[in-house]
């Protein structure tokens, strides 16, 4: 069995070569003379078991316990779903953004040489790697009214700061690496010869984007776009900061969830916590999808 | 159509100017902001801010969470990736998607599976009183959470590596004689080490750096649960910029020195990888 699974956390050459697996490499069936399996598998099940699964599904069993009719009652109500439309809107419109700016920097990264291109590759990881909430308190300072950024817009009448514009900002910030990461491993393995080809029959640059190089990084693209909208959606320490938490406005789900846990409502933050947890579960569902796709197409 | 690397068009040049300014924008320019506020009072405050008892009990409680979370996570990690990359079994994606688990869920979430587990109104909190045993608004409470949000780190590092690695070379090394432990510290380690050295540096990185779902579980105490993300939230809250963006340039070098670290494993993880004639 083939387990290529190529993430954005992991080492470059080891994602490259799991974007990229090896084709057909036959394993014939000895028996394993390796040991180990039965402590480590154990191992692995029981503090699986104890630290993910049976904690997580202490809130499905909770709601549950809540009955349908109230269930829905909090976890759709008006406050509830202007939330869940917040947090999954702004972090749709990030993760497009990041879509269009992820690839471009990517692109750039794998084939274009410039003075400080080791740096830059580096900082492109920064997300992973700085705080959330350090993050939202530099973002907030650059972009309030009287920031860097913030008091060139405001002649504009644009507010940033403590608006959704404010959040789609933080969660740019967050959901970068996870699209050029994604996308580096396949533009890397993309053959230069094809889009010459292309051109040198007469297509147009923008032709060879849209019919030559698109086609093949589309699945590694939606992957990252698909990533960055999960953890966007998700995404507290950042955004609280620069979000202003106006309820109706400006308050994203995972906010919600805390106010309720404040107010001692364990079932209002149990019912929207279920909410985004399916909503997770779905998203993952679809990128593990993608990816079998793409991995079926690459292998013919 | 030229592809002299030398000489980039106008075009090429144009598209390096636009990732380059969305970079800047949007990665380097908040990275500048964390040290010019805190230095915004000159460098008496920044380090009084630093020297505060409340800080510096921040600094204790996040390093004592890092210290106890990240090992478990190694061992972990370890663990799943020999059992899962080194043998056959049914339902193997399935173990591997339940691992990545904790990637999707919200760290708010994370928190508050505590809080319904070992809270005063969940399902342990009743016994865990009767016991004096306190989770929730405690250290260990703060230490699962980041357990948790850090789960697929270390894991998910190694798991493609070893299978890629496949079995070959220690099931050289058991032919020859050695004992199981043996071949894992002489031939597995070895094989492994910056991939397991990435992980860690990763698992580090969001242990030291957890917000959300240490929030939910810490119950804000100063001095007795705050790590230093939190405690950056209650400074900034009180209008305290200088000192939260002080204490918020720490947790920035430790992402600095993240990342050249990270990207020396990756220099090497590269030259391995050549040498090796991959």
């Amino acid at each position: 069995m083939e387990i290529a699974l190529s993430s954005p956390l992991q080492m470059p050459a080891a994602r490259f070569r799991a974007a990229n697996p090896p084709a057909g490499r036959e394993r014939r069936g000895r028996r394993p003379a390796i040991p180990g399996f039965g402590l480590t598998m154990g191992f692995t099940l029981v503090w699986l078991s104890l630290v993910v699964l049976i904690p997580l599904s202490a809130v499905f069993i909770r709601a549950a316990g809540m009955g349908w009719h109230d269930f829905v009652a909090v976890g759709f109500a008006p406050r509830a779903l202007a939330a869940y439309k917040v947090s999954f809107g702004t972090a749709f419109a990030a993760s497009l953004v990041n879509g269009v700016f992820g690839l471009l920097a990517a692109w750039v990264l794998v084939r274009y040489p410039f003075p400080g291109k080791r740096i830059v590759n580096a900082l492109v990881d920064l997300p992973f790697a700085l705080p959330t909430a350090v993050a939202g308190i530099a973002l907030t300072a650059i972009y309030a009214p009287n920031g860097w950024i913030g008091q060139f817009l405001a002649p504009l009448g644009i507010a940033a700061a403590y608006t959704p514009l404010g959040i789609s900002i933080a969660l740019v910030f967050i959901g970068l690496p996870f699209v050029v990461r994604s996308v580096e491993p396949v533009l890397e393995d993309l053959s230069v010869e094809l889009e010459e080809a292309a051109l040198s029959l007469g297509a147009r640059p923008w032709q060879v984007f849209l019919r030559v190089i698109l086609p093949a990084i589309l699945p590694a693209l939606l992957t990252g776009f698909a990533l960055a909208f999960a953890r966007g959606v998700g995404e507290y320490g950042s955004v609280i900061f620069i979000a202003g938490n106006m309820p109706f406005k400006s308050e994203i789900a995972p906010l919600l969830i805390v106010t309720r846990l404040e107010q001692y409502d364990y079932a209002g933050a149990t019912a929207i916590a279920t909410v985004m947890l399916v909503a997770s579960f779905a998203m993952l569902l679809a990128i593990n999808l993608v990816q079998a796709l793409s991995r079926r197409r690459v292998n013919g | 159509m030229t592809r002299d690397p030398r000489s980039l068009g106008a075009a090429q040049v144009a598209l390096i100017a636009a990732a380059l300014a969305f970079i800047g924008l949007f990665l380097v320019l908040p990275l500048i902001a964390v040290f010019t506020q805190a230095l915004a009072k000159g460098f008496g405050p920044y380090f009084a801010a630093l020297a505060a008892p409340d800080a510096l009990s921040a600094i204790r409680l996040t390093l004592l969470v890092a210290a106890i979370s990240v090992p478990l996570n190694i061992v972990f990690g370890i663990a799943a990736a020999w059992a899962i990359a080194k043998f056959d079994f049914p339902g193997k994606s399935l173990l591997v998607t339940f691992i990545d688990l904790p990637f999707s869920v919200s760290p708010v979430v994370a928190g508050l599976i505590y809080v319904l587990l070992f809270g005063a109104q969940g399902w342990l909190g009743p016994w865990l009183m009767d016991h004096g045993i306190r989770i929730i608004f405690a250290v260990p409470g703060i230490v699962l959470a980041t357990i948790f949000v850090t789960f697929p780190f270390v894991a998910r590092e190694l798991i493609p590596l070893m299978s890629e690695q496949g079995r070959d070379d220690e099931e050289a090394s058991l032919s020859l004689g050695a004992s199981g432990f043996q071949t894992f510290i002489r031939v597995t380690l070895p094989n492994i080490r910056w991939g397991l050295l990435y992980g860690v540096l990763l698992c580090n990185a969001r242990a030291m750096g957890e917000f959300g779902a240490v929030s939910v579980v810490s119950g804000h105490l100063r001095g007795i649960t705050n790590t230093m993300p939190l405690h950056v939230e209650i400074l900034y809250n009180e209008y305290n910029f200088v000192a939260a963006f002080a204490v918020a340039s720490l947790l920035a070098l430790l992402a600095l020195v993240t990342l050249v670290l990270k990207s020396i494993v990756e220099w090497r993880f590269d030259y391995q990888c050549r040498s090796a004639g991959h």
